[in-house]
């Protein structure tokens, strides 16, 4: 079994990276513009785990893993943040929306993939 | 890390996404200068420069992550609202805005950012918000590296007896652990990926089941690495729980040595605390930071060899088999199935090779429904027959289909008005004017084509109309009119044509001035009467130009004829308005489509052409006593009180000889863009239909009259003509001249 990611991110660049990052590594990924679309993907989805941008249109990174928390089945979703900034504060405020983990953009492919076997499991890759 | 295909891809999409950023950029700041700002507006413009910087990071752009960092930031405390959008910094931000576009440029072409231009503007967004710490943008924040720390590992792994260091990780997680979504078997695993590990796993905290909170926190594990990796490796696979649970990692290399066997001690934190932690969340942060990052074998150290622990409280847990704690709460993730594909973007980038392809091949249908729609009638079927109207219902898809071939080509002007508005602020702020530009119909759709080539004449003539359209300020408030002077740039749709008009609000064309310029340029005899739309047209002849001094601006050798020229090339025109005091227009005319023109099918000595429609004013019926000699050849003819010089056109494209008789022939009157007209005699008018343009440039070279050409529907090629090119070639041949007159007797 692979691993089933959903990816939230504004920018179609990172958003385009990161379906070659994670199709590269044997992942499923799902795509969303924002978080108001990642709700919608989310609706029928059971994703292992979730990747989500902070700065987006319509409902941010923040507000989006509220929202996911908020939902009985995903209150432990693992959700990893992708962030430009490494800054502390960044990181618990990140937690303390309900975040599991946080990614430093530019990712690091294997970074990236590590990160999501730490969060969500083997899957069938390694 | 991948094929180059791949990343060569979304590098491109990056540049193309950076481009849609840019605009929304500019919009966004336009909108914010004109006071109607919200929350969201700030918003939208800060994450277009993020997402730069974010995909600029991806690729190594440093130049484009740096500035866009500065510019980041900047619009963060505009944000946060510690810095106002006052007008200033609004301009400051536009130029800021430019610079980055031309770093995105720089950037996707391999070019280095000249600097001078980039650091002015670098300084002066920092003098908005502070110098940033350095630190901040790191290059190592934005290239993630693995760094190898040799530290003190040397000795350490010079004194393990396996010649690889070991490590004991002390791990117990608290109930936010599992809250966060993380999970301790994953963190276990991911560690053992590391290197040999000895797993332990401490259930002396386990209530009996009746009292088991089932989100509880109550087990602990032990786990003994035997790895060649930097203990940061360790350290950073609890990085996501960091005070998220009690850890503590410590080197046991050397204790191998030094300590044989002991028994475990019981794992840190005491059992007896254990349950009040999870209680207690602050707790085990401060007190573990010192603890993890001490190297000095620990007490409760045993041997690595030893794979099972002595002690009764830990049951030894192979890896593989690890269970899942009981607080665990996140279900086993059901198989899902494969992923539905995420709504496709609303846009698909083509190549424009393929679109061209497309619609030449509709070009080819259309003319090929007009030779069966010929046959069909040249057959003698009956118009009420299936088979015509079919072909009726035939004719209306081919239409359909073309017209929607041609809207994908299309594109709305707001790119190319946005570029001018750049313009006009670099060439403002050189000649130290204070200039507004208003756009209006910036959603108008054009061919991509004409788009493209309208940038480099429009940059011109909005250079021209800062320049030498606006008077300055100090003239401007003497007029009576605002300090700053407005640039209008429109666009419309307008009988099937685009207009794209410039205007100024300055004090319109000195004709007095144009014309002195013009005799003093020997361009028109001193006595000459000139209407006043003539003086304006003046502007347009080669090497013309009315600046007092030459500024650094417009004038670069490049004239309004060069303009008028590349219009033309685009099968458009050109014309001027203008006002005394109030101001100038210029109004381009463009054909919707370069591949597609409305033209009017006309007979001369048995060929068959094709004249622009946009080029006739009006057809009519010549009468031999409005026909007048000029010379031994030409002759002019009287439409309305006006003298027009009358050509043939059979015998200006060499088909024959002027006929002796013109009286009863049909004429068009056609017409320059600049209000010169011609009277051109044709055989017949056939009819007047859509024809598609089929180059001749590429065989021919350019034929001196002759445009392009087409297919009828009867298969037969025709020529499409250039009528201003034929009227300026034209000889005006319409008498047989007197000699042969006298010869003939």
């Amino acid at each position: 079994m692979t691993l089933s990611i959903l990816a939230v991110d504004d920018s179609r660049t990172i958003r385009d990276m990161l379906r070659l990052a994670l199709t590269q590594a044997g992942f499923c990924p799902s795509l969303a513009e924002d978080g108001v679309h990642g709700l919608e993907v989310l609706s029928d989805l059971e994703p292992d785990a979730i990747i989500t941008d902070i700065n987006m249109p319509r409902l941010d990174g923040f507000g989006f893993i509220e929202a996911v928390r908020d939902q009985e089945r995903h209150r432990a979703t693992p959700i990893l943040v992708l962030t430009t900034e490494s800054a502390p504060e960044l990181k618990a405020r990140a937690r303390a929306a309900g975040a599991t983990g946080w990614i430093v953009k530019p990712f690091d492919p294997d970074k990236l993939v590590r990160a999501l076997h730490m969060v969500a499991g083997p899957g069938a890759t390694t | 890390m991948t094929s180059p295909d791949p990343m060569a891809e979304i590098r491109a999409s990056f540049f193309v996404e950076c481009d849609e950023l840019l605009e929304a950029l500019q919009d966004g700041l336009t909108q914010i200068d004109s006071g109607d700002t919200d929350a969201e507006t700030v918003n939208v413009c800060f994450r277009a420069v993020h997402s730069i910087k974010g995909g600029a990071g991806a690729f190594g752009l440093e130049d484009l992550v740096k500035f866009a960092h500065r510019y980041e930031t900047v619009l963060d405390e505009v944000r946060g609202g510690r810095i106002a959008p006052e007008h200033d910094a609004i301009l400051l931000f536009m130029r800021a805005a430019d610079i980055l576009q031309d770093i995105v440029r720089n950037s996707r072409d391999d070019v280095q950012s000249d600097p001078a231009t980039v650091e002015p503007t670098l300084k002066e967004l920092e003098a908005l918000t502070g110098p940033l710490e350095e630190e901040e943008i790191d290059a190592a924040d934005f290239q993630p590296m693995a760094l190898a720390f040799d530290l003190d590992f040397d000795a350490t792994s010079e004194g393990a007896v396996d010649g690889l260091p070991t490590f004991e990780i002390e791990f117990r997680p608290v109930r936010e652990l599992f809250q966060s979504g993380n999970e301790p078997l994953h963190l276990i695993r991911a560690l053992t990926a590391l290197g040999t590990a000895t797993i332990d796993c401490d259930v002396s905290a386990v209530p009996p089941l009746e009292d088991l909170d089932p989100e509880d926190a109550c087990l602990g594990w032990t786990v003994r690495l035997e790895t060649d990796r930097p203990e940061n490796d360790i350290e950073e696979t609890f990085d996501f729980v960091e005070g998220l649970c009690a850890l503590t990692i410590s080197n046991i290399s050397d204790a191998d040595v030094l300590l044989p066997t002991l028994p475990m001690l019981p794992p840190l934190p005491d059992p007896e605390d254990a349950i009040d932690e999870t209680t207690n969340p602050e707790f085990p942060l401060p007190d573990l930071m010192p603890s993890r990052l001490t190297l000095v074998a620990s007490e409760t150290a045993e041997p690595t060899t030893a794979s099972n622990s002595d002690s009764a409280s830990d049951i030894p847990v192979s890896t593989a088999e690890a269970p899942l704690p009981p607080a665990a709460i996140r279900p086993t993730p059901p198989a899902t199935p494969a992923a539905k594909p995420v709504a496709a973007n609303a846009t698909v980038r083509v190549d424009l090779e393929r679109v061209e392809r497309l619609v030449n091949l509709v070009g080819e249908l259309v003319i090929n429904q007009a030779m069966l729609s010929q046959s069909v009638t040249e057959s003698g079927i009956p118009t009420n027959s299936p088979v015509a109207q079919g072909l009726e219902d035939f004719m209306q898809l081919t239409r359909d289909i073309q017209d929607s071939v041609m809207m994908i080509r299309a594109q709305p002007v707001k790119s190319l008005f946005q570029r001018m508005a750049r313009i006009v602020r670099e060439s403002s702020a050189s000649l130290d004017k204070s200039v507004r530009l208003v756009t209006v119909g910036e959603t108008t759709e054009v061919d991509k084509t004409v788009i493209e080539r309208l940038a480099d004449p429009l940059t011109h003539m909005i250079r021209n109309a800062v320049d030498h359209g606006l008077e300055n300020a100090d003239d401007r408030i003497a007029a009576g009119k605002p300090k700053d002077g407005c640039i209008t740039l429109l666009a419309a749709h307008r009988s099937g044509r685009v207009i794209i008009e410039v205007s100024d609000d300055g004090p319109g064309i000195d004709r007095a001035r144009v014309r002195e310029i013009a005799e003093t340029k020997e361009l028109i005899s001193p006595n000459q009467t000139l209407s006043d739309a003539e003086i304006d047209a003046l502007l347009f002849l080669p090497g013309f130009s009315t600046a007092k001094q030459v500024s650094n601006l417009s004038g670069r050798g490049v004239g309004m004829d060069v303009v008028r020229n590349a219009i033309q090339d685009l099968g458009g025109r050109v014309a001027i308005s203008s006002t005394p005091g109030t101001g100038t227009t210029f109004t381009i005319s463009l054909p919707l489509t370069l591949a597609v023109l409305d033209g009017m099918v006309v007979g001369a000595a048995d060929e068959t052409l094709v004249v622009p429609l946009g080029a006739i004013v009006e057809t009519l019926m010549l009468r031999k006593e409005d026909m007048r000699t000029l010379g031994p050849e030409t002759q002019v003819l009287r439409i309305r009180d006006d003298f027009v010089p009358l050509l043939d056109l059979g015998a200006e494209l060499g088909y024959r000889e002027p006929l002796s008789d013109y009286n009863g022939s049909v004429v068009l009157l056609i017409t320059t863009d600049d209000g010169v007209r011609a009277a051109m005699i044709v055989d017949t008018i056939h009819e007047q239909r859509q024809v598609v343009i089929k180059g001749l440039q590429d065989s021919y070279g350019h034929v001196p009259g002759i445009a392009a050409a087409t297919i009828l529907g009867d298969g037969r090629i025709a020529l499409i003509l250039d009528p201003v090119d034929l009227m300026t070639t034209a000889k005006g041949r319409t008498r047989i001249p007197h000699t042969c007159l006298d010869l003939a007797g």
